[in-house]
């Protein structure tokens, strides 16, 4: 068993790495690579897309009084952001934006489960572009909002110099709120959502070729038990993945909620 | 030993967020305990304040792969 572990510490294990993320392309259209990342935006827009379409066709066309079964679920998915998002955030304001606030929870909730959905399994959310471009979306919706409200100079007065405050503070607050506002909302919104899906897709890489190394390749009773518990740990940390994954279309969708409240209300 | 020195900062990095979270979460179990009907108002306002103390680790892991 010794000189198993000896052996192990020269042959080839090699640990999941960001490289994970870029698969081959399927095919190439003018120029444009399309690999499994695009595929699964697409899919997801189409899913999210037609889902309501379907579940909303009744109402539109004038009777919907009486649910149906794909309503019932459509209605109940939209009413879940209407309420324990749209409103209890922004209060009656925000029903204007519970259709862009959905929107985003489920279009941001399939991309993450696809993580975990097979054949897929590589959440399209763990590409940067994707989140950076919700997250400039969200961006210059509270800006153009509170900009609409106070007026340019009102905003910017309103949003470094809150009043109520004794003025030597205003020195360091200032300056903090003007970059939290321009500049730290919007990167940690986009970074949260990348790197949850990009760490937690590497957790599951990790347990799933730890696991496959393991068993295959480094045998023997401490390979084929460690193996098995890995392999084993690598479906409970998939139901955890669904978890965070849901999680985080959350609070993606609470915070675009928040800062679009925010920009909305008088005083902070 | 192989291996790249980041990501033992980046677990020294981890420390300060989990136990943020920690009490986060510590306080909503004890306010929902003393105020059970204050559930949904305070589900929110842990979420949020998980989403703020979870960046920093958020940003740690990325600068660990990054620099």
């Amino acid at each position: 068993m010794s000189d198993r572990t000896i052996a192990a510490e020269g042959t080839g294990f090699t640990p999941p790495g960001p490289s994970d993320f870029e698969p081959p392309p399927f095919f190439t259209v003018a120029g444009l690579d399309v690999d499994k990342p695009i595929v699964v935006v697409l899919l997801s827009a189409l899913i999210v897309g037609a889902f309501f379409y379907a579940a909303s066709r009744r109402i539109a066309a004038g009777n919907g009084m009486v649910p149906g079964k794909l309503q019932y679920a459509g209605e109940s998915a939209y009413g879940f952001v209407r309420n324990s998002i749209g409103l209890d955030t922004i209060g009656k304001e925000g029903l204007r934006f519970v259709p862009f606030l959905a929107t985003l929870f489920f279009f941001i909730a399939i991309n993450n489960l696809f993580g975990i959905i097979p054949p897929f399994q590589l959440p399209g959310t763990s590409k940067i572009a994707i989140p950076l471009g919700l997250a400039v979306i969200v961006w210059a919706i509270y800006n153009y909002l509170g900009i609409k409200r106070a007026g340019f100079f009102g905003y910017f007065k309103n949003m470094m110099f809150p009043p109520g405050i004794p003025w030597p503070v205003y020195i360091l607050l200032a300056p903090i709120e003007l970059l939290s506002n321009f500049l730290v909302r919007p990167v940690t919104l986009c970074l949260r959502l990348t790197l949850n899906m990009f760490a937690g897709h590497l957790v599951l890489v990790l347990f799933v070729l730890g696991g496959e190394y393991l068993l295959l390749e480094y045998g023997g009773i401490v390979g084929i038990l460690s193996g098995t518990v890995s392999i084993l740990g690598s479906i409970v940390m998939t139901f955890f993945e669904a978890f965070i994954q849901l999680l985080q279309a959350y609070v993606f969708t609470l915070l675009a909620a928040l800062y679009i409240g925010g920009a909305l209300v008088d005083e902070h | 030993m192989e291996g790249n020195l980041n990501m033992i900062g980046y677990g020294l990095a981890a420390i300060g967020p989990g136990i943020g979270i920690g009490l986060i979460f510590a306080a909503y179990i004890s306010g929902v305990a003393r105020q059970p009907e204050a559930r949904g108002v305070l589900q929110s306002i842990a979420i949020l304040g998980f989403a703020l103390a979870e960046a920093l680790a958020i940003i740690g892991i990325g600068l660990a792969f990054v620099l």
